[in-house]
């Protein structure tokens, strides 16, 4: 085992995490622990663009873009993060050029910006343009910046090194800890890859920037490394998550894939059509058809195909028409999506409509922060030292429906407001806080329990489970009873998962172990996730529960916060709402409580979502 | 020489999306595993695997892995060609194995996979890459400007952003590094894919440290040890023209003669 010291741990190295190492580094001695190379992360998988409202095309300003980010999330945002968000987007997009990024421009040599679903202006009257972008690789473009700039400024990184537990000086699983009471958060264990090590690193301030979960579905836009680690080990040390029923399904992905053909298609004029070539988003949405928020466009896709107007053998997919645009202009502005199509399905976007069908892409929930990027322990108190930002983290700045090209601009916005933060308090610790005495003790177990089974169920069948359930239980439709069948299914794997082994019984490089132990992380964001959304009996954003369709404001309008508890604990927690958010899911071992935080609202009146 | 040519996939006329059609595939691929009873020598495994129409090279080796060898490693994340995890050497040449179709590479013959060359391999097909990265890094990858920054953007007009739009494409993958023969007799050449990422500074106007940057590269190890064998354009998955890029990087160190 090894040991390091650092002012500042940053757990993860995709934008979120750069962007906030940055800030840190020329602060505090700052390292970056991450599980893969760091422009391998799946920031460099972005494809649209990144909203600010920098008014470089069209008339445009910050307020719209919060009132669209609010409107946008069905109103489960929290609305002073929401408006920090777009008032910061301008600086945060200038920042990157900056540093070198290579938007595209106008004639007039400033950055050029495109159309992206639900960014309106003057309150919903016309879309607007407001995504800043680099042809249809913003995100990559924005990785390799970041990137870039690290080594610039000579950040450190650890990496193809995976964090496996958080330590902190309270036990928040057991304990009572009463409100007020200082919690602090130490450091992180983490395993590494090449050789098997463990390493301890104790630090005065941690950034959790480990990304999203989409891998609990089969059909996703997601990198098979994003297993939820983040939430996962926060979770598991008794920290809530708040508002996992909440996951994004893109509309257009790649039919039977998933993988991603941006939003930036349709801004940039494609029409989805169903089998009988109607551009059926006009029903849905009459003003602004297919550049609707992604939660309406994916609805109205899969209801297309429910009503057996999909297209195909199968009718199982819709179609998505490029070919009325000029090839030159897909050349310029989609030149890597219209690739995808032909490298994966043989079509050629130019003459061809693409088959596409919602893809899992997004997480809107995840560990609960405030504006600073301190991560919360219940609905207001914070632990100290301990912050996140970017997929993992909900500030909320996205409610129930994040809006294609914030995120991107989450993760620069919030990762330099953790870093910061998380570099000023570094600085006013004097000693780092004492490590419990075996730090190390319960991730040591976890792989050689792992690795010693002798045998048992293979990894993947566990997975393909998993992941089977939740694209057929808890996708774009949802109901009491489908919800139902997954959670049952979900208990049914938890218990399958302690009979799972793996073959390399080996310490280098074994990627069999690690996939076995993401699969434990993937398996708790699925049981959060399905629990939540079997509590809230309403539909908003991107949750939609068939047997309630209408939002629900007099009961649900609150952040769910979902707590793992031992079975021993009181079943209300913090936040309890009698009859609305009072759900306790008994799992044996443990449960799952639920509680709730208010919704911070400030201008904005919640009003019916129509577009 | 490194190219092997393959027939091409016999034409089998496009499966309608969604239709399945399944065959079976054998890939030999290169096992190293140091803790293994081979100990440090290199082997042959071979497997069968049944595959559908559009399935890519990584979903094999996920069947292996999953299925039958967990112990096969190898990297991947994001499965669809913009990570640069999984550049593989697969029937002789390098590509990404989440972007190559088994159809497209013949699988009526066992495919082979080996890791990729001139790096040092730490298990099965994972090389250790912090050499190229070294390299990458010493090119310095980052706009160089003096003076005040400007208070909004940087004007650059969309023909000046276009003069480096192909070198911005590298994902870092190494198909190209480790395709160049010079590279393979000498690790300490930079390689291909650290003059393309100097390429793209040195002809962004925004910036000012290419003459830095030409220095290093005229170094010995730099880029007048490339031979424009071409092999590195042929690899690279992102479709940069590679050996274009290294030619304009002499030509500049040529004209602007320091
Ligand atoms: C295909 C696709 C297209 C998208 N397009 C857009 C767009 O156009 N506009 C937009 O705004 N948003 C877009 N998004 C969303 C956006 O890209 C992501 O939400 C965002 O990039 C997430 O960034 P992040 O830094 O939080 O996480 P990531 O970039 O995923 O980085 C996570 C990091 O955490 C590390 N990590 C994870 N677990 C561990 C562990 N256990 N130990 C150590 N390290 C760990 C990983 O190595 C990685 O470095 C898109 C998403 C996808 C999937
Ligand atoms: S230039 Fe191409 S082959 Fe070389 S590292 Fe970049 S993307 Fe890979
Ligand atoms: S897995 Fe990302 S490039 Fe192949």
């Amino acid at each position: 085992m090894q040991t390091h010291q650092y002012d500042v741990v940053i757990v993860g190295a995709g934008g979120a995490g750069m962007r906030a190492a940055l800030e840190a580094s020329g602060e505090a001695r700052t390292a970056v622990i991450s599980k893969l190379y760091p422009t391998r992360s799946h920031t460099g998988a972005a494809q649209g663009g990144m909203a600010a409202a920098l008014a470089n095309v069209e008339e445009d300003n910050w307020e719209w873009h919060t009132f669209d980010t609010v409107k946008g999330g069905d109103y489960l945002v929290d609305q002073d993060a929401a408006e920090i968000l777009a008032k910061e987007a301008i600086d945060s997009v200038l920042d990157l050029e900056k540093m070198g990024l290579p938007f595209n421009r106008t004639p007039e040599g400033r950055i050029d910006q495109r159309r992206f679903g639900g960014h309106t202006r003057e309150h919903g009257q016309a879309a607007v343009r407001r995504a800043c972008y680099a042809a249809d690789r913003t995100g990559h473009m924005i990785l390799q910046t970041l990137y870039q700039n690290c080594v610039k400024q000579d950040v450190e990184f650890y990496n193809e090194f995976y964090v496996l537990d958080l330590i902190t000086d309270h036990d928040l699983t057991t304990e009572d800890i009463e409100d007020g009471a200082e919690v602090n958060a130490t450091g992180v264990v983490a395993y590494d890859l090449a050789s098997g090590e463990i390493h301890v690193f104790q630090a005065k301030a941690i950034i959790f920037a480990t990304g999203g979960a989409g891998k609990i579905f089969k059909t996703t836009s997601n990198a098979h490394t994003l297993t939820g680690d983040g939430m996962a080990l926060a979770y598991r040390r008794g920290l809530p998550l708040e508002d996992m029923e909440f996951f994004q399904f893109h509309p257009t992905g790649l039919a039977g894939l998933g993988i991603l053909l941006s939003e930036a298609a349709r801004g940039e004029g494609g029409i989805l059509r169903n089998s009988e070539g109607e551009r059926f988003m006009e029903r849905y949405a009459p003003t602004i058809k297919d550049l609707a928020p992604r939660d309406i466009v994916a609805r109205s896709m899969a209801n297309e195909v429910r009503e057996g107007r999909g297209a195909g053998p199968n009718k199982d997919y819709v179609l998505l028409d490029l070919t009325h645009l000029e090839p030159a202009h897909i050349d310029a502005k989609l030149p890597d999506i219209t690739e995808f199509a032909r490298t994966y399905l043989g079509i050629e976007p130019y003459t061809e409509p693409v088959p596409v069908y919602p893809t899992a892409h997004y997480a809107m929930g995840g560990v609960p922060t405030n504006v600073a990027g301190e991560v919360l322990r219940d609905s207001h108190n914070v632990v100290k030292g301990l912050y996140a930002a970017g997929e993992v983290a909900c500030v909320s700045v996205h409610g129930s429906n994040r809006l294609g090209t914030n995120s991107l601009l989450d993760i620069n916005v919030f990762g330099k407001r953790a870093g910061r933060s998380a570099a000023a308090y570094a600085k006013t610790v004097e000693r780092h806080p004492d490590l419990p005495e075996h730090p190390t003790a319960r991730v040591e177990a976890q792989l050689s329990e792992m690795r010693d089974r002798p045998e048992g169920e293979r990894v993947a069948d566990v997975r393909r489970a998993l992941q089977e359930t939740m694209d057929a239980n808890a996708q774009v439709f949802r109901t009491g009873e489908s919800l139902n069948e997954a959670l049952a299914d979900i208990r049914e794997l938890q218990k399958r998962y302690r009979n799972v082994s793996v073959q390399d019984k080996g310490k280098l490089f074994n990627t069999d172990l690690l996939e076995a132990i993401e699969l434990g992380f993937l398996l708790d964001i699925a049981e959060v996730t399905v629990v939540a959304a079997l509590n809230r009996k309403e539909s908003r954003g991107g949750h939609y529960r068939e047997d309630f369709p209408n939002r629900d404001d007099a009961n649900y309008m609150l952040h769910t916060m979902a707590y793992r508890r031992p079975t021993s604990a009181p079943d209300a927690g913090d936040g309890h709402v009698p009859g609305y958010f009072d759900h306790v899911e008994d799992f044996g071992d443990y449960k799952v409580v639920l509680g709730s935080k208010p919704v911070t609202q400030t201008r904005y009146e919640p009003m019916e979502r129509k577009y | 020489m490194t190219a092997v040519l393959e027939n091409p996939a016999t034409e089998s006329p496009k499966p309608e999306a969604g239709a399945v059609s399944t065959f079976d595939v054998t890939l030999r691929v290169r096992r190293y595993n140091p803790e293994s009873e081979h100990g440090e020598e290199s082997v042959w495994d071979e497997f069968t695997v049944t595959a559908h129409g559009t399935d890519r090279v990584l979903d094999a080796l996920h069947k292996i892995k999953w299925e039958q060898d967990g112990s096969l490693t190898f990297r991947r994340s994001c499965a669809h060609g913009v990570c640069g995890s999984d550049a593989m050497r697969i029937n002789g040449r390098n590509r990404l194995a989440c972007k190559t179709l088994l159809k497209d590479v013949n699988p009526d013959k066992p495919i082979t996979v080996e890791p990729i060359k001139g790096l040092p391999v730490i298990k099965d097909l994972v090389v250790d890459m912090e050499p190229f990265f070294a390299s990458y890094r010493e090119i310095m990858p980052f706009l160089i400007t003096s003076g005040n920054e400007p208070s909004r953007e940087r004007l650059q007009s969309a023909e000046d952003r276009e003069r480096f739009d192909d070198t911005t494409k590298c994902i870092l993958c190494a198909a190209c590094t480790s395709s160049c023969p010079v590279f393979w007799t000498d690790g300490q050449y930079f390689g291909p894919a650290a003059i393309v990422n100097a390429h793209r500074f040195i002809f962004d106007s925004r910036d000012e440290g290419a003459t830095q940057r030409l220095e290093i590269l005229n170094d010995k190890e730099g880029v007048w040890r490339c031979r424009t064998t071409f092999n590195c354009t042929e690899a690279c998955p992102r479709g940069i023209e590679v050996t274009k890029a290294i030619q304009e990087v002499k030509r500049a160190m040529i004209t602007r003669a320091f």
